[in-house]
């Protein structure tokens, strides 16, 4: 006998008890009292949420590897990445603001992707891969702050300011960051902790059963 | 038996904030592990409020220098202005970014000032034991939770143009030491409200029914 009750939850917002119900494709169960949302099915397959993160790894490394835009005033240039960025932040004494931007842009959504690859992977093969529960408790708790998509927002807010005193020479990684921005939302929207969860609740009640 | 209608925390069930499942605790003292993803249980988030009021009161400290310090400057031949975030928006304003300079103004003043509000409102609330509005108090919730990533976009703008901006005696960008203050602000009010548990906000409901 497990020693938690099943096909109870409490909502995470009010904590009001209440049934778990089967959900159609792609619905979501939200809580009577406060209106959050409890749960959801999958909207789509394992296969696909694997082929957004691979993408998502592709269009990161690309990202990285490749200037994000340059300028041209009167034939002098400049270009950047992404990591020249945040280095001559710290170069020029900005320690703290170098390290936000170099985490939120950079380290945390590496990790992310990372992750989610190192679970999905085995997964696709029917294998539930060691510290899964270590990894998804990471993921939680580091997914507030990966900040892609707000960063491409100011990348094109930097393109406006930018148009009028120089011409812009838009860089590789403009394009990949848009795609990687997409690609982390289909990701976000495809992946369902909650059924790999269920999988590994239903390993350790096996066991249990086999004591 | 389990009766529905009544929050997990009556019943002494505890809710795993990150997998979802419902346990009995078993272990003496004030918290165990959850037995399905080992994270550490509480009814209720620890020290939830005396956390919100650190971060929130740190960031009602740092929203002064954030807003008067600058945040940018820039130089060329023929000019050289410093802008702190709000002369940044009239500036965008008033040379024709009409839209730009609303996104600006949204991300970097409306949202930090919403959040601070809201937070501020929260915990009051909860202090006082009120039963007001309690929907529309988690629903405040959950809007702080989901925007307030939006307001490192000034941070990103700033960090991209120093960087790209670079080119000797015509054009250069400065990062201000209002950026810092304005990150700062920006990652406080996030820990503020992560550290809020609006469970809270449905805990006099309970209370009151009860006596």
């Amino acid at each position: 006998m497990p020693n938690y009750p099943t096909h109870l939850i409490a909502c995470h917002e009010c904590d009001l008890l209440q049934r778990e119900i089967e959900l159609p494709l792609g619905g979501e169960a939200h809580c009577p009292r406060c209106g959050a949302m409890l749960y959801r099915s999958s909207s789509g397959t394992l296969d696909n949420t694997l082929a957004f993160a691979l993408a998502a790894a592709l269009l990161l490394v690309i990202a990285n590897a490749y200037p994000l835009l340059g300028i041209d005033i009167q034939g002098n240039t400049n270009a950047t990445h992404l990591f020249g960025a945040v280095r001559y932040l710290w170069n020029h004494e900005m320690h703290l603001l170098s390290l936000l931007v170099g985490v939120t842009t950079m380290i945390i959504p590496a990790l992310e992707i990372a992750m989610m690859l190192y679970i999905l992977l085995p997964l696709r093969l029917s294998i539930i891969p060691a510290g899964t529960p270590f990894i998804l408790r990471t993921l939680h708790s580091i997914k507030p702050w990966g900040m892609i998509e707000v960063f491409m927002l100011g990348i094109l807010v930097s393109l406006v300011k930018l148009k009028d005193d120089a011409t812009i020479i838009p860089g590789v990684a403009l394009w990949s960051f848009g795609g990687l921005t997409l690609m982390l939302a289909a990701v976000a929207s495809s992946f369902n902790p909650r059924d790999v969860w269920h999988k590994i609740g239903t390993a350790s009640s096996r066991e249990q059963q086999h004591d | 038996m389990i009766n529905l209608g009544v929050t997990a925390a009556e019943q002494g069930l505890y809710s795993c904030h990150v997998c979802g499942l419902l346990s009995k605790c078993h272990q003496t003292g004030l918290s165990g592990f959850c037995p399905r993803c080992g994270t550490r249980l509480h009814l209720r988030k620890n020290d939830s409020m005396i956390r919100c009021w650190a971060f929130l009161i740190s960031a009602y400290i740092l929203y002064i220098p954030a807003n008067l310090l600058t945040i940018m400057e820039t130089g060329s031949l023929f000019k050289h202005r410093k802008d702190t975030i709000m002369s940044g928006v009239v500036h965008l304003w008033q040379t024709g970014f009409e839209g730009i300079a609303a996104i600006v103004f949204i991300a970097s003043i409306m949202v930090p000032l919403f959040k601070l509000f809201v937070l501020t409102l929260l915990l009051v609330s909860v202090q006082r034991r009120s039963t007001w509005l309690i929907r529309q108090r988690t629903w405040l919730y959950r809007v702080v939770e989901l925007v307030g990533r939006w307001s490192m976009l000034d941070i990103y703008v700033v960090t991209i143009l120093a960087a790209v901006v670079q080119i000797q005696s015509l054009a250069t960008v400065t990062a201000g030491p209002g950026a810092i203050a304005f990150g700062a602000v920006v990652v406080l009010t996030m820990f503020s409200a992560l550290y809020f548990d609006p469970r809270l906000i449905w805990d006099p409901l309970q209370k009151k029914r009860t006596t």
